[in-house]
This record gives structure tokens, sequence and C-alpha cells, in this order.
């Protein structure tokens, strides 16, 4: 099996290097069939990996593949730690990825940076594959950082447009703040379990959960809250948790591929997977826990919020997609792991599904995202607007769409977990449930229904195309709406309450809400029909309904009600002021420290005066001291003869005892 | 009887003449090298006297090779001298400054 | 006695002619006193039993060198008085450096560790009875034969050095240049014309 486990993440290297490096040479066709090979070989792989995990009885495998260097006891290696957790990730993964591949191929048709482009996302998918798959905390940052680095490049796909460059920056930048924790998160435990394998750290943390350290005076804090909160930066870095979230929105202008692949099924939800995965440390600390569940339940509620007055098409799915994490991190904050790795892998297909869709929409009509320039849509992409309307329909939670699992029970956990911040949690997530259906029916009548109301710029484009999409686009779609659908339908028993996970996900059992559900579960279709029981199908059904009031039968009403709550709407069109605080309060202090440091720092004391000022007080002297060199041949005669008077004085003198 | 220090007396004198004569004539180029001729004289005088009082022939070795260093040295700067004329007209050390810092 | 006599009377010449040899106003004058010198200096090396090195002195110094000074300084048509000037500026440092350095060398040979030791053995040289010149020759070309060689070698290169730096060339000479002669062909010199001959009318 450890040459499969090989296979899967190396596959797609080698075809980012073949692709990025031989690119231009093998061609466009050539390039993309290459880079899709790969990625279908993990997939396949990845599948018969979970296969085994299911039926085969595998056991988890964990050990390492290669040893990079030994530091005293302290030894960096690249390992694999294959287990159910791991295994469930992999193929999410590998099968979005696989869909975002074939739907690139449409996509990015007529782009000169095609083969680029393919080696990024296969570069892309193996280092999400490295993440996923380590063993130890060395290899989860590199991956991590890897992830990161495609990220940024991938965001700023199109290098010359100048949003782009200041988002990829943007994601850089606030990503680095993130990694800061997440470093020192793992420094943290390095420091004091001496180890970076995952096994030893779990074993040496359940071994003294009560160890203590003072950071600064004389206050003692839990080593496992600090370290586990420390990596939860991290996490919010990554997966874009409030106050960390602002790159996210702004990474949507890069292309539409990315933004399902990266920023909405995979490295956004690293951060779920590593808390995950973390569950035996986390389960140590119910300070951290509690700080999980705390910032994802305000990121769940209040970005939702936002997505309620952006116009952009992609930026709505962004805003949702910084909701839905939020989600997630609820569901881990309140114990249940489980949940919170479900919801990650319906709201992968779903998500990844409306952002392909969108994409599609985006092309169609001539590269434009704003949705008051749309409108009665599906008179022209019918698949298009069914598959939307699926993943949608998931999105908010209808019975027996795949979100309605997920989340249903995302919020029946936390409304059963007693730690600190869960009321709070549990009414945000609530809320929450009609915030996403507000503003994804608002998307979904904005562009369908209602007028038409396209650019007649855009209209004259239309009017040349063959198809509006392309079927090399539309089959991805098709292919993401039945997981969209039905995934839950077999998924959900076992791995919520069918104790799929194993030893993977440690809970400790008084913690263990899922468990207080189980006697609830009686099967996806019970579930299904139990609806009525549920507030939160209520307040979806009431996110609808406003919806289809506000959008499709009375659209005058909008405007009144916009004047009318000015505050408010001001306050989310400016988005809480989160990037105001953040580009002129942390960037403005940051610029000005850098400012200062280069003028004062840099330009008056290093090169003013080090450097410059050495050589000008080098000439000064030499100024002074050239009117010694005469030139002339006596004064240089004279000057060695005083010299040999003045040796010849020292010398008796000092035999004479003269100076004595 | 002459005694050692009689000679080292006299080398010394002469040394002394040799350098007052460089401050005197600093700008003469021809008596600058004749006053390094003193001082080389007043050396060889040095060890003509060691050598004798010594009872050790190797000083008398040294003042050869000096002597034949010296006549080399004065060849090639009396060359020199003449290119200096030839190029400049003057041999007066107060023109040559095109040294100068 | 009479020998002290005798170096005091070439020591006082010599001090002398060295003291002219530094102040003399006419160049050629400063080479004749310089002449003196080393006649002198010949002399009392000849008193320390250096007889060798006093006839070499007298040939090379006085035959070779300094006629090779009287060529120069004849040789060079010089404007003394601008050489002159500052002179009396700079006696008394002159004066006063080198009596200084006369003094401080003084201290060092009146010192009682010199006069002691070395006085006694004074002219010891002559017991041996074998020449001087036998004696220098038979260690010069011995121990010191390499030594020889390179100042043979130093010889050289002041001859070379001398001869490349005046030699000059002068354009308008006229000289024959037998390579040149050697080099030539026939197309330089020879140029065919063709004269038809004259045709009787």
């Amino acid at each position: 099996m450890e040459t499969v486990y090989l296979a899967i993440p190396l596959a797609p290297l080698i075809g980012a290097i073949v692709v990025g490096l031989f690119g231009k040479t093998l061609g466009r066709s050539v390039s993309h069939w290459v880079a899709i090979a790969a990625v279908a070989v993990s997939t396949v792989l990845s599948f018969i990996v979970l296969r085994e995990m299911l039926w085969g009885g595998g056991q988890p495998y964990n050990d390492t593949v290669y040893t990079w260097m030994v530091l005293g006891d302290l030894r960096f290696e690249v390992g694999f730690l294959i287990d159910r957790l791991t295994a469930l990730m992999m193929v999410t993964v590998t099968s979005v990825s696989l869909m975002v591949h074939i739907y690139t191929i449409g996509y990015m048709h007529d782009d000169s940076g095609y083969q680029r482009f393919f080696s990024y996302i296969n570069l892309f998918t193996f280092a999400m594959l490295m993440l996923v798959m380590a063993n130890n905390f060395l290899q989860l940052f590199f991956g991590w950082e890897a992830v990161g680095l495609v990220s940024y490049l991938l965001i700023g796909f199109w290098y010359q447009k100048e949003s782009a460059v200041f988002a990829n920056l943007k994601a850089f930048l606030v990503n680095r703040v993130g990694d800061f924790g997440f470093l020192l998160g793992i420094a943290a435990v390095l420091m004091y379990f001496g180890s970076l394998d995952y096994q030893s750290v779990f074993q040496s943390a359940q071994a003294s959960p009560d160890m203590t350290m003072s950071i600064w005076g004389d206050a003692e804090w839990s080593v496992i809250t600090v370290a586990c909160i420390l990596l939860f930066i991290g996490a919010m870095g990554k997966s874009a948790q409030a106050p960390l979230h602002v790159w996210l929105p702004d990474s949507m202008e890069g292309p539409t591929p990315i933004s399902a692949l990266i920023h909405a099924a995979t490295m956004v939800t690293a951060g779920i997977f590593m808390v995950a995965r973390m569950s035996p440390l986390f389960e140590l600390s119910e300070t951290a826990l509690s700080v999980v569940l705390v910032i994802g339940a305000f990121t769940a509620f209040f970005m939702g919020l936002i997505g309620l007055v952006q116009n952009d098409i992609k930026r709505v799915i962004a805003y949702s997609t910084l909701s839905q994490l939020g989600y997630m991190f609820v569901g881990l904050g309140a114990s249940a792991y489980a949940a919170g790795i479900f919801h990650l892998m319906t709201h992968a297909f779903f998500k990844a599904l409306l952002f392909l869709g969108s994409g599609a929409i985006i092309v169609a009509l001539h590269h434009e995202q704003d949705m008051r320039r749309m409108g009665n849509l599906r008179k022209y992409l019918p698949i298009t607007h069914i598959t939307m309307l699926i993943g949608t329909l998931a999105l908010i939670g209808t019975p027996f769409f795949s979100g309605y699992y997920s989340k249903d029970i995302i919020i029946e956990a936390v409304g059963h977990a007693h730690r600190a911040g869960a009321t709070f949690a549990y009414w945000m997530v609530l809320l929450g449930v009609f915030v996403t259906a507000l503003y994804s029916f608002r998307l979904y009548f904005m562009v369908f229904w209602g007028e038409e109301r396209i650019d007649p710029h855009a209209k004259e484009h239309m009017s040349h195309l063959p198809r509006y999409v392309m079927p090399v686009m539309e089959w991805p779609l098709i292919l993401l709406a039945i997981p969209s659908l039905v995934i839950a339908w077999f998924t959900a028993g076992p791995v919520l309450f069918g104790g799929y996970f194993g030893d993977a996900i440690f809970v400790a059992p008084a913690n263990d809400t899922l468990a207080e559900l189980a006697g609830h579960w009686h099967g996806p279709v019970a579930f299904g029909l139990h609806f009525w029981a549920s507030p939160a199908f209520y307040l979806a059904l009431a996110g609808f309904l406003t919806a289809w009031f506000l959008y499709i039968k009375q659209p005058g009403l909008l405007p009144a009600i916009q004047s009318r709550g000015r505050l408010l709407y001001e306050v989310l069109v400016r988005k809480y002021g989160f990037d105001w605080l953040w580009i002129n309060l942390f960037g403005g202090v940051g610029r000005g420290l850098g400012r200062l440091l280069w003028r004062v720092g840099d330009v008056t004391l290093i090169d003013g005066l080090i450097v410059n000022g050495s050589a000008r007080t080098v000439g000064r002297v030499a100024g002074v001291l050239r009117h010694l060199q005469s030139g002339y041949l006596f004064h240089y005669a004279f000057a060695m003869i005083i010299g040999l008077l003045v040796l010849l004085t020292i010398f008796i003198g000092q035999w004479r005892g003269w100076f004595a | 009887m002459v005694e050692l220090s009689d000679y080292l007396v006299l080398g010394a004198i002469l040394f002394g003449l040799g350098v007052a004569g460089i401050f005197l004539n600093r700008k003469n180029a021809i008596v600058l090298i004749m006053s390094i001729e003193l001082i080389l004289l007043a050396v060889n005088f040095n060890f003509i006297a060691f050598s004798h009082y010594l009872d050790d022939i190797a000083g008398q070795v040294f003042v050869f090779f000096i002597l034949t260093v010296a006549a080399a040295e004065s060849a090639i700067g009396l060359a020199i001298l003449v290119v200096l004329f030839r190029n400049r007209e003057t041999i007066n050390v107060g023109d040559l400054d095109s040294m100068k810092g | 006695m009479i020998e002290l006599i005798i170096f005091y009377v070439f020591a006082a010449v010599l001090l002398f002619s060295a003291t002219m040899v530094i102040t003399a106003r006419n160049p050629v004058h400063a080479a004749l006193f310089l002449v003196l010198t080393f006649f002198n200096s010949a002399a009392l090396w000849l008193m320390a039993e250096a007889e060798f090195l006093g006839i070499a002195l007298v040939l090379v110094y006085v035959g070779a060198v300094m006629v090779l000074f009287l060529f120069v300084v004849m040789m060079l048509d010089i404007n003394v008085a601008p050489l002159r000037e500052g002179f009396a500026r700079y006696l008394p440092l002159g004066i006063l450096v080198g009596v200084v350095m006369v003094a401080e060398m003084a201290l060092v040979v009146g010192a009682e560790q010199l006069d002691v030791g070395l006085t006694l053995t004074g002219g010891g040289a002559a017991d041996t009875g074998e020449s001087n010149t036998r004696l220098i020759g038979s260690v010069l070309y011995t121990v010191y034969v390499y030594p020889f060689e390179i100042a043979s070698l130093v010889l050289l290169v002041a001859i070379i050095a001398a001869i490349m730096l005046t030699l000059r060339r002068r354009p308008g000479t006229k000289h024959q240049d037998i390579s040149q002669q050697v080099r030539v062909r026939k197309a330089d010199r020879l140029r065919m014309v063709d004269l038809p001959s004259e045709r009787r009318e």
C-alpha cells in the first residue's frame, strides 16, 4: 500500500513539473491531458484507499517514508498518516480537484496562461495532499505553506490586473499573520512535547494534560491551551475566520476554477481538517474549544450578513464560504468533529458547484460579474440553472439535500453542547440559516429570474457563441450536482454516528455531543422527514420567502428598505470596517514603521551615517592629509631622515634611561 | 694608536655631513646623489673599522657589495637625471611635483 | 704616535672636503671635492689594513663613478642659481639634524661596552702575513659566491637600465639598415615602363 500512498501526492507533482517546465513544448491539449491524468490517478488511488479503509479492513498506516534530517533528538521526516479521516479528505480533495481540472479546459480556453494554470492547480493538489497525509507537524506546515504559495500564485494569476496583485499580496500578508501563530503553536508543541510526530505528541499531551508555562510575569498558562489557540490562529488565517477573513473575498480576483477549488472546497478547509486532526489536543482544553466555537459562530452569522449587500456574484459566494467555514468551526468547537468534517465534505461539493456555476455564467456573459446586469438567465443557461439551484438548495439546508444533514447536525450538536459560548453560538448559527437562505436565493433570483438586465455589449458577445456554456464545463457541474444532492444519504449515518472515524478523531466522553444525538438518528430518510421539528427549516423557508418577496414579487420595496436601514446598510457595505482596520490601522502602522525605518534607519543612519558617512570621513581626512603629499622629493627625504632621527633618539634614550 | 672609536666617530660625522647635505641641497639632484655617496661611505667606514678590529674579513666583503650596489645606483641615478634633463630642461627637484596629492 | 697624527690629518682633510661637497656653489667643485673625499677615505682604509678596498675605491669611484659624475655635470647645462635658493634657510636645520645625529651616534660609539672589548685586539689582522686581497678573494669565491654572482647581475641590470634610459632614436639621422636592405623585393625598387620605340616617319 505504501507505493499507492506515495503515488497519490507524487502524481500531481510530476504533472505539475512536466506541464510547468515543458508546457510550451507540449502544447495545450497534451498539457491538460497530462495534468488531468495525474489528478485522475490520484483520485482513483484515493478511492482505492478509502475502499480499503471501509471494506478491506485496512488498518491506519503511520510510517516515515523519508528522513530529511536529524538534529539531536529531533527528527525532520516526511511521513504519512493514513486513517479514515485522511482517506475522506483525500477523496474529497482529489475528486473536486479532478472536476475543476476538467472544467478549467473550458474556462481558461482562451487564456494565454493555459499551461501555467494547469501546472499550478496540479501543484496545488500535490501540496494539499501532502498537508492532508502528513503524520507530523513539519510536513503539515510544509503543505500549509505550499498551498498558501499556490493560492498566492493563483489569486494573482492575471498578474497584469492591479486589483489581482493587490488581492494576492493581501492574501499573502494576512496569511502570514495566521502562520505566525501557527508556527508559534508548532514551536510550543515541540518545546513542551519534544516531538513533531502526531502520535507521540498526542500521547505525551494525554499523559500530562495539566502542564503549565509562564509567558510573562508569574501567570501560569496551560501549555495545551496556549498551543491550541496558537494553532487555531493559523487555522483562522488559512480558513478565513474573523478577523483574519479579509483576504478571502478579495481572492475572488483569481480565475473562478481557483475560487472553487482552493477558496471554497479544499485549501480553506485545511484549518478545519487541522483542528479535527488535532482533536486529541483540543479535547484537553475547554478554553481553546470555546475560542473555536465563538470565533466560528461570529464568522458564520456576521459574514453571512455582508453577503446580503454584495453585488459581485463571486463575492456573494465568497462570503457564503466564510459563513459556512464558520459553521464547520462551530461544529468542531462543540466537539462534534465528525459533524464539522462532514459539513466540510458536503460543502466542498455544493460550494464548488456554485462557484463553477457562477464561472459558467461569467464566461457566458463575457466576463460580467455584477449581478445587477444579469437576470432571467435560466432561458439561456438551463443546465447551469438547474445545477446551481441544486447547489443553492443544498447550501440552505433543504431537507434531503446533503447540506441539510450536515448543517442540521451541527446546529443540534451546538444546542447540546455545554461549553462557554455555546448558547451564543447556537443562536448565531440558527439565525445564520435565515441569512444563508436569504443571500442564496437573492443570488439565485437576481441571476436567473426577474427581468433581463444584460449589458448590450455582453448580449452582442453572446449572440456569437455557438453554445453559451461548453459541454466540458457543464459535465463537472452535473457531476458535482449529484453528490451535492445525494452524498449525505449514504454517508451521514456512518460518518456522524456510526463511528466511521474510529481512532482518527478523539472525543472526550464528557464532550461527546454527537453521541447524545445518536439516539434521535433513525436513518437519513427518517431524519429528512423529521424536518418539521427543526427550527432551522422554518428559518430557511422564511429566508427563501423573504428573498422571493423582495426580488420577485415586490422588487420596488428594496430601495425603501435600504434608505430606512441606511446605517445598517452602510455598516454591511463597509464590511464592519475590517478592511479599513487592517489596511489603515495595521497596514498603515506597518507602513509608517517601515517608512520610519527606511528614512531614519536605512537612509539616514545606515546609508547616510555609516556607509556614506565613513566614506565622507575618509574623504575629509584624506583632504587634509593630501596636503602632506607635496610631491617634492626632498619632503619625503626629510620625513625619512627625521623619522630615523626620532627612532634613534627613542632607542638611545631608552638605553640611556632618558625617559625614565 | 688609532682606536675603533676614532673610526666610528669619523664615520658618524661623515654620516651627519651626508644627512646635512640632503637638507642643504634639497633642490640639486646631483649634489643629492653625492650626499648619498657620502652616507654610504660613512657606512663603509664602520664596516672597515669593525672588520679590522674584530679581525673578521666578512666586513670587507660587505663593503665590496655595498660598493657594487652604490656604483650601480649612481649609474642609474645619473641616467635618470640625464633623461629628466632631456625632458624637462632642469634638474631642479623643486619643479618635480607631479606626484602631488 | 705618528700613526695617530697621520690618521688625524687624513680625517681632517676628509671632513673638510666632505663639508665642501655639500656646500660648494658649483657642482663641478662639489664633484672634485668628492674625489678628494674618496682619496682620503682610501688612505684611511689603507691604514685600517683594508688595502684591496682602498685601491678599489680609488679605481672604481675616483676612476669611474666620479668621472661619470663630472661628465653628467658638464654635459648638462645647469643653471645653478635656482638650485641654491633656500640654502641659507635650511642651513640651521641641516646643521641641527647633522649635529644631533652625530651626537647620538657618538653616544653609542663612546659607550663602554664597545670600547672595552674591541680596542685591545686592534691590528690583529696583519699578523697572519696573508695578503688582504688574497683573504677577500678566498672568501668571496667560496662562501660568498652566490651573492657575488648576484652582484654581477645587479651590475648587468644597471648597465642595461642606464642604456635603456638614455637611449633615444633620432629620426633625422642617416644610417644604414642592413636587414631592410636584405628584405627588399624586386617590386619595391623596379618599375617596368613600356616605352614604344619611335617610329620612323
